[in-house]
Formats: structure tokens, C-alpha cells, sequence
């Protein structure tokens, strides 16, 4: 089975306080620690696995930069054989849909069996997978939490409400959004690392993928962000100061007084 | 100004909390064009369904079909686009339901898609600006939405108070001659409920909560320890049963379990929408969290600024001198 796994390099939030910027118009980008969007790497972990009970092979893209070819080749360090990189200018600024435009106009010049995406980014909206799916006139699942081989076909459980699953049935070739929990994903150490350190990645522009530049990148984009603030969710909690002692005494005198204590 | 529809779900032909919610986002998109509900189904559900919304709504779209009985993304997608006119605006759930359905519906019909809106601040000539969350629930963006070719908003469940809707005698139209042959390459199998744990979440009175904060799984014994000097017990965040730490039956959240403790102790939780999304019944929280900035000290009662791993076992002993004592 041949399987593509659609990846973005997001700002880590374990290894980062996302805070905004002095303009107020952006994340506060200096010193930022970037890694695989978590849902992405389930993703690939899961593609792996796959192929290595059918065989096949897992390749890894993405749309960006330079910047963007460390999490290819970290992928590739967890197992992944290949790894493209969609980069030109014109493709800066795109929304949802334009990044699907170029993942499907990949898809098209290639053939895989399965496309897994993440269900959503860290920065991101959830949309990708379902947008290249309907692009490619493939079906789509969302929010995939198992996935079994059948012959031509998957069954793959989602997750919905109250931790119930819906099983389905789906047709190759198929796009699925892989949710966290599928799988563990395995340790990528420096010495895998080093192994791909090398290696170069091909990186696809506008004309070799054949997609008209006004299509995609900014000025198509019919949806923006504009900025980012801080949200203001409630009043706020009271937070408790002075000394740990302290501290601890009056969590105990409210906790007994809502009754958590008898 | 285009026409604003209102994508309702339903369950035993009751319609889901969201269609109040829409008829409050479409005010705040245009107060003068009252939305269209679109209901699909099949049978007494779905007519009962429609006679319900005709409460709160002026028109009602109805789509019967036998393979609509069960939600399919992929065949309601193709029953929307035989009726929605062109440039429309489809206000839909994010929910399990939405996040399949809303991608794939946007680029049939060639417009605009945001996703998860928590609030909309209105239209600038053809634009739309809404509010989303990113770095769960850390940041909130401005988005801007070009409605010229339409759009797709689906909406975050519970993000939008419903308005008092004045009562509207709505008309029902049976739209189910338009749509054609319906068949799917995604098939509906069976719904697997969720296994009970050995301890039932939902009903403990104290819940000690925990997250990615706890770092690792030998931690667990921390907090289980402080649920055992409280009488409570623990339960958990997404990460933790991510990474295996916890079973799936202790996880709170939207694809977890609804809580309705007395007392809610969240310690090393963020604090994202789809984890408070479980808790009810406004429990007494205290939030403790090493990040001064999570969201979850927007929603705790009482919040302190330090190192789970090092306050939680002093709590612990303190209370358990005070039961001592008593």
C-alpha cells in the first residue's frame, strides 16, 4: 500500500510559552521551538505501521520552506522512505483550501492507495483533509481512532460523543484525519537523525506541480487571519498567594466548604 | 446579502442544541435575514424534527431519504448541494459530525471555510470577521471571511447564547424530490458505546483532574494519592489517555465523559474548551497549573501558580493531618 501522510511544522506548545508579539499582530516568533504537528505524527506512526504489515511505503509532505525540511527528515528518521517539499513563493498565505489545491495537484502527478492528514494543527483549522478529499473526489473520515486492512477497502473507527466510536466502512484510495491516541508513536533518536541528516529532499514548485500561482497563496485566500490577542475567556480565578503553607491551608478551608471535604 | 442556512442535527427527533445557537449567529451575521433551517433524515424523527424547529424558525428545508436516516457527511454533502443556491452562507456544528462534513461542503461549493468560530463581529462590505482559537484555547485570532462566493462557518458547540427567538410558525418545504440517487463510498457500520471503567467518573462528588502536567505515568500515584485523602477520584485530560496513562473511561471532555463533581481539582490541565466542555453543573474548581497564562485560570474559582509534582503530595499530607485531627 501506498501511502502519502501530509505534515506542518507548528510551534511546539510543550517546549514554548506562545505569547504575542510587541506589534500584537503575531506570536512572539524569536526563539520559537518548532516540531511535527502532534496529530500529523500519529499520523505518520500509523502509516508505518501499516505498510509494515502490507507493505508498501509511507511518504511524507508538506507545503513551506527550508525551515519545513526537519520535520520531513525527522519523519524519515521514524521510517518514512520519501519526502517532498511543496515550496514556491506564490504559495505564501494560503488558507485551507489552498493548501489542499497543492496537496491534491501532488496527489494527481503520483498515485497512492491512502492519504492521512492530522485532524487539525496547532495553528490550523481541521480543514485540509476533508478539503483535499473532495478535491480529489475521494472519500473521507475524520477523526479516525482505528484503522483495520480489508481487501480494497478500510474499516476505521471515529471518534464521536462520550467516548463512543463509529465504525465505517471506506473505499480506497481514501483520505483519513488520524486523531491523537491511534497509536504510540515511536521515539525518533539523534542517531536516526543523523542517518537522514543528508539526504536531499526534492522540492516541487508551482510549474513542475502544475497548479496556476493566482489559485493558491495569499490573494486566493478567502479566509485570513488578521491578528492575535489574547482571549478573555471569564472573570477569572482568584489566585491564591502567600506562602505555600498558606496556600495549601486555604485550599483546604474552600475545598471543605464546598462540601469536597467532611 | 446572501441567504444564511442552518444546518441542524438531530437525535430521536429532537434537534440539537446548536439550532439555537445558529439562530444567534446568523443575527450577529445580519439581524434582517432570519436564517433557513435544513433538516435530513428519514421518517417520524425527522418530521417530528421539522415541527419542532417551527418554533424558532420561518422556513424549514426537510430532505427524506432512507440512506439519510443515519448522518452520512458524504451523502448529506451531496443532498445540500442539490438544493443550497449559489453564494449561500451554511452555518453548521463543529462537532464530530461538522469536521466531516464542512471541508469537503466548502470546496464543492467554491467558498469561503472557517472553522470552530467561538464569536462573530460582524460583516465590512463583503467581508465576515469572526474569532477562532488556536494553541488550544492559548491565542484567539481575528479571521476575515470573504463571503463573495459564500460560505461555510461551523460554529463551536455552546460558544454562541441563544437569543429569545420570537415564536416564528415556520413553513416546512419538502425538498426531498430534488436530490437524485444518493450512494456513498463511506458506509455506516455500528456505533460501539463506550466500555465503563472501573471507577465511574460521572458520578464522584471530588475529582482530582490531571493533564500533561503530570509529565509522566509513574506521577499518577500523586494525584491518586490525594484523591484517596479526599474521598474523590481521578480523572483526566486527553493527553493522559494518549499516552496511555489513564484508561479512556476517566478521560473528561467532549470525547470523554460529562462530570458533574462538587469539587474539581485541575492540576497540570490547560484548560482546552474540549475538556471544560465535560464538566457541568459548575463545580467549585481550583486550578493548578506551573503556566501563569493557561486558560483554565480564566475559568477556575480559585487558581495557584506552581509545580504540580511539588504541591499536590504537600496538600495531600496536609489534608490528611486534618482528617487525622478531626
Amino acid at each position: 500500500m501506498e501511502i502519502l501522510v501530509c505534515v506542518k511544522r507548528v510551534p511546539d506548545t510543550s517546549e514554548n510559552e506562545i505569547e504575542l508579539n510587541r506589534a500584537g499582530n503575531d506570536i512572539e516568533r524569536d526563539d520559537l521551538v518548532y516540531s511535527v504537528n502532534e496529530w500529523d505524527n500519529y499520523a505518520v506512526e500509523e502509516a508505518l505501521q501499516i505498510v509494515e504489515k502490507y507493505g508498501g511505503d509511507v511518504t511524507v509532505v508538506t507545503v513551506g520552506g527550508e525551515d519545513d525540511e526537519e520535520i520531513l527528515r525527522r519523519q524519515m528518521a521514524m521510517g518514512a522512505k520519501k519526502s517532498v517539499l511543496l515550496s514556491d513563493a506564490a504559495f505564501e498565505g494560503s488558507d485551507g483550501a489552498g493548501i489542499a489545491t497543492l496537496l491534491s495537484a501532488f496527489v494527481r502527478k503520483n498515485h497512492y492507495d491512502l492519504i492521512l492528514t492530522g485532524v487539525q494543527a496547532e495553528d490550523g483549522a481541521a480543514q485540509v483533509g476533508g478539503m483535499l478529499a473532495a478535491m480529489l473526489d475521494y472519500p473521507f473520515a475524520s477523526l479516525v481512532t482505528s484503522i483495520e486492512v480489508l481487501n480494497g477497502k478500510l474499516k476505521v473507527s471515529r471518534e464521536i460523543e462520550g467516548g463512543n466510536k463509529e465504525m465505517n466502512e471506506i473505499d480506497l484510495p481514501c483520505v483519513l484525519s488520524i486523531q491523537t491516541g491511534i497509536n504510540e508513536p515511536r521515539y525518533v533518536g539523534m542517531r536516526g537523525i543523523r542517518q537522514v541528516a543528508s539526504l536531499e529532499i526534492p522540492a516541487l514548485d508551482a510549474s513542475v506541480l502544475a497548479v496556476d500561482p493566482a489559485s493558491v497563496g495569499k490573494s486566493a485566500a478567502k479566509v485570513q487571519r488578521m491578528d492575535y490577542f489574547v482571549p478573555a475567556l471569564g472573570k477569572g480565578a482568584e489566585i491564591l498567594g502567600g506562602s505555600r503553607e498558606e496556600v495549601i491551608d486555604k485550599v483546604i478551608e474552600l475545598v471543605k466548604a464546598k462540601g469536597g471535604l467532611k | 446579502m446572501a441567504r444564511i442556512f442552518a444546518y441542524i442535527t438531530h437525535k430521536g427527533g429532537v434537534p440539537d442544541d446548536s439550532a439555537a445557537e445558529f439562530l444567534a449567529a446568523a443575527k450577529m451575521i445580519d439581524p434582517a435575514a432570519p436564517p433557513t433551517a435544513i433538516v435530513t433524515g428519514f421518517g417520524a424523527d425527522l418530521d417530528a424534527v421539522s415541527k419542532t424547529l417551527q418554533d424558532t424558525y420561518g422556513e424549514i428545508w426537510k430532505i427524506s431519504h432512507e440512506a439519510l436516516a443515519y448522518p452520512n457527511a458524504e451523502l448529506v454533502r451531496k443532498a445540500l448541494l442539490a438544493i443550497l443556491p449559489s453564494a449561500s452562507i451554511v452555518l453548521l456544528s463543529h462537532s464530530h459530525f461538522g469536521v466531516d462534513l464542512a471541508p469537503g461542503l466548502s470546496v464543492k461549493l467554491k467558498a469561503a471555510a472557517a472553522s470552530d468560530v467561538v464569536a462573530i463581529e460582524g460583516l465590512d462590505g463583503k467581508f465576515l470577521k469572526v474569532v477562532r482559537q488556536e494553541f488550544g484555547g492559548l491565542m484567539s485570532a481575528h479571521v476575515r471571511c470573504d463571503l463573495s462566493t459564500g460560505a461555510v462557518i461551523s460554529l463551536r458547540p455552546g460558544a454562541f447564547k441563544p437569543v429569545d427567538a420570537a415564536p416564528a410558525r415556520g413553513t416546512v418545504v419538502d425538498k426531498s424530490s430534488e436530490i437524485g440517487a444518493l450512494s456513498a463510498r463511506r458506509r455506516y457500520l455500528e456505533t460501539v458505546i463506550a466500555e465503563v471503567g472501573d471507577v465511574d467518573i460521572s458520578k464522584e462528588a471530588v475529582l482530582v483532574g490531571i493533564g500533561r502536567g503530570i509529565q509522566e505515568e509513574g506521577n499518577v500515584a500523586i494525584a491518586q494519592e490525594l484523591a484517596d485523602a479526599l474521598g474523590g477520584a481521578v480523572s483526566c485530560s486527553r493527553p493522559v489517555v494518549d499516552a496511555k496513562w489513564l484508561p479512556r473511561s476517566r478521560q473528561v471532555g467532549s470525547s470523554g465523559q460529562t462530570v458533574k463533581p462538587k469539587v474539581y481539582l485541575a492540576c497540570g490541565i490547560s484548560g482546552s474548551f474540549q475538556h471544560l466542555a465535560g464538566i457541568k453543573g459548575s463545580p467549585f474548581m481550583v486550578a493548578i497549573n506551573k503556566n501563569p497564562k493557561a486558560p483554565i485560570f480564566q475559568v477556575a474559582d480559585a487558581g495557584i501558580v506552581a509545580d504540580i509534582l511539588e504541591f499536590l503530595p504537600e496538600l495531600t499530607t496536609k489534608i490528611r493531618e486534618t482528617v487525622k485531627v478531626k
